[in-house]
């Protein structure tokens, strides 16, 4: 795949002595939505944390416009472009909601999104500019985090498990603001466990089975049988 | 007249110890470090002060220009060659690290400036003093101390709430992991912290020096009341280690006052009081 944007090549990761990941191969190309779906403990999250450095690989596992970026720290990966919407929202609840959206820009990465463009994508998130973000509800802090993760202008961006935990009316507004999100040439990766969902905004799908891919397509191509074989290995 | 003049005479003293306070409560905060080695760091900013002082010929509060940017260099180099190595889900390794730098600051004072008791000569600001309205009065020196320890408070908390720097302080501080996607480089920003606190610690050394004899044995003991002062007035709240640290001078006065040798018993004791009274301090930082 020589156009790819992002890809992980054989990419293995441990906790100690628990290796979490088994040889996973996947990639992105530019403007490509790819969903990376699978049940808890597939690797998903893992998978997420060696893309964005907060743990380390091999240098060569992990290649960004064909460069090795394995062994590069958080914060120069985030130079780069690479932006994530972690799990859990995991705002700073010392800042309030403007600081939380300025401290994803302080790169200066130059581009569309700024303080104005979030706030006209989440109008809620201008009248709470001032509210400690740890007021707001849980769809109100996923809105800051995505915010902030658009803040830095990244070339792609990384979702990680965007509907856990929140009100199926939430889902559905953050779902509808997605392309708004992406539609501007953005490449993205969407870790899901909701499986329609995933498959209904993206390009391509990755399915994870206990740190290894089980299974890959577009969402056209593969049949229900053959997702839940590979989500559930039965 | 005696009490006031007592009471007046400790909060202008309280200003120093709100100085000695105001590192180790930013590094506490920003990276819940706890620096055994800040008192002696205090004593080599005042050390450095002098060597500058006699060695230049210059006043010792023009010396502060040479000493706090040479202290802060420090402080950086500290933070990023050894203090970094030591951070992690464990607070002992920094503790022993920094107990260990204690150690060697002031043996390393010892053998460079001897165990002779030095002080720095600020001239004739050390006896200028105003008439206060009730036959009180002030020296100039303590005055000015007090206003730039003030002045330093304020600055901190201004760097802290309303810039730049500050933000990625707080954000670091709440979450490292999640700062580092931001783009923060979390040992760069740990070592600005600590050459901010050393350049405040290098201010301190020179008012400490201008004002009393020192010794390279004596950074504990200014350790002690920074801690102390950091205590009373609840971790994290800047404003409140200044009002910690004029609590502390203000019970040191008072007991003085009464008896001389009380003078250091009567603000242990105004911590202890603190401290069974309201452990988390008079004026914790409010979450959220």
């Amino acid at each position: 795949m020589p156009d790819a944007l992002l890809s992980t090549e054989a990419l293995e990761a441990h906790y100690g002595d628990f290796q979490a990941l088994f040889g996973v191969s996947v990639n992105v190309t530019p403007g490509e939505v790819v969903s990376i779906i699978g049940a808890n403990g597939a690797g998903k999250s893992t998978l997420m944390r060696s893309i964005t450095g907060l743990l380390k690989s091999k240098p060569e596992m992990v290649r960004w416009k064909d460069q090795p970026i394995g062994s590069l720290r958080a914060d120069q990966i985030a130079q780069l472009g690479i932006a994530m919407v972690p799990e859990g929202r995991q705002l700073f609840q010392s800042l309030s909601v403007e600081e939380n959206l300025i401290i994803g820009g302080q790169m200066g990465r130059g581009g569309p999104w700024d303080l104005e463009a979030v706030f006209k994508l989440f109008p809620i998130l201008e009248e709470r500019r001032n509210v400690a973000s740890t007021a707001l509800s849980g769809g109100q802090q996923q809105m800051v985090a995505i915010g902030r993760a658009l803040m830095s202008n990244p070339e792609i961006l990384l979702f990680d498990e965007i509907s856990l935990g929140l009100a199926p009316i939430i889902i559905k507004t953050i779902y509808d603001a997605l392309p708004q999100i992406i539609g501007e040439g953005m490449s993205a990766v969407i870790v899901e466990q909701d499986i329609a969902k995933a498959l209904s905004v993206s390009d391509r799908v990755y399915c994870m089975q206990e740190g290894r891919i089980s299974l890959q397509g577009t969402p056209n191509s593969l049949t229900r049988e053959q997702i839940s074989a590979a989500y559930f290995g039965v | 007249m005696e009490w006031i003049n007592a009471i007046l005479q400790g909060v202008l003293l309280g200003g120093l110890y709100a100085l000695f306070a105001a590192g180790l409560s930013l590094i506490f905060g920003v990276m819940r470090l706890v620096n055994i080695a800040h008192g002696d760091f205090i004593v080599l900013a005042a050390f450095l002060g002098l060597s500058i002082t006699t060695g230049f010929g210059v006043h010792p509060l023009a010396a502060l220009l040479l000493v706090v940017p040479i202290m802060a260099g420090l402080g950086y180099a500290l933070q990023r060659g050894i203090l970094n190595q030591t951070l992690g889900d464990d607070i002992l390794p920094p503790l022993l690290v920094t107990f260990g730098l204690s150690v060697i600051i002031q043996n390393g004072l010892l053998e460079v400036y001897s165990a002779d008791p030095q002080k720095m000569n600020a001239g004739a600001i050390e006896i200028a003093s105003v008439q206060l309205p009730g036959g009180l009065s002030a020296g100039v020196l303590p005055l000015l101390m007090f206003g730039v320890s003030v002045a330093v408070i304020a600055g901190l908390q201004w760097i802290f709430y309303r810039s730049a720097l500050g933000r990625a302080f707080r954000a670091v501080s709440d979450k490292q992991d999640i700062a580092q996607l931001m783009g923060l480089n979390k040992a760069h920003v740990f070592g600005l912290a600590m050459a901010l606190a050393l350049g405040v610690v290098g201010i301190a050394g020179v008012f400490l020096g201008i004002r009393t004899s020192f010794d390279p044995s004596i950074g504990p003991g200014r350790l002690i009341f920074g801690f102390e002062a950091v205590i009373i007035g609840g971790l994290g709240n800047l404003w409140g280690t200044l009002a910690g640290g004029i609590i502390l001078g203000v019970s040191q006065n008072i007991g003085a006052q009464i008896n001389p040798g009380w003078q250091l018993l009567a603000g242990h004791l105004a911590f202890l009081i603190v401290l069974a009274v309201r452990p988390r301090g008079l004026f914790p930082r409010i979450e959220g």
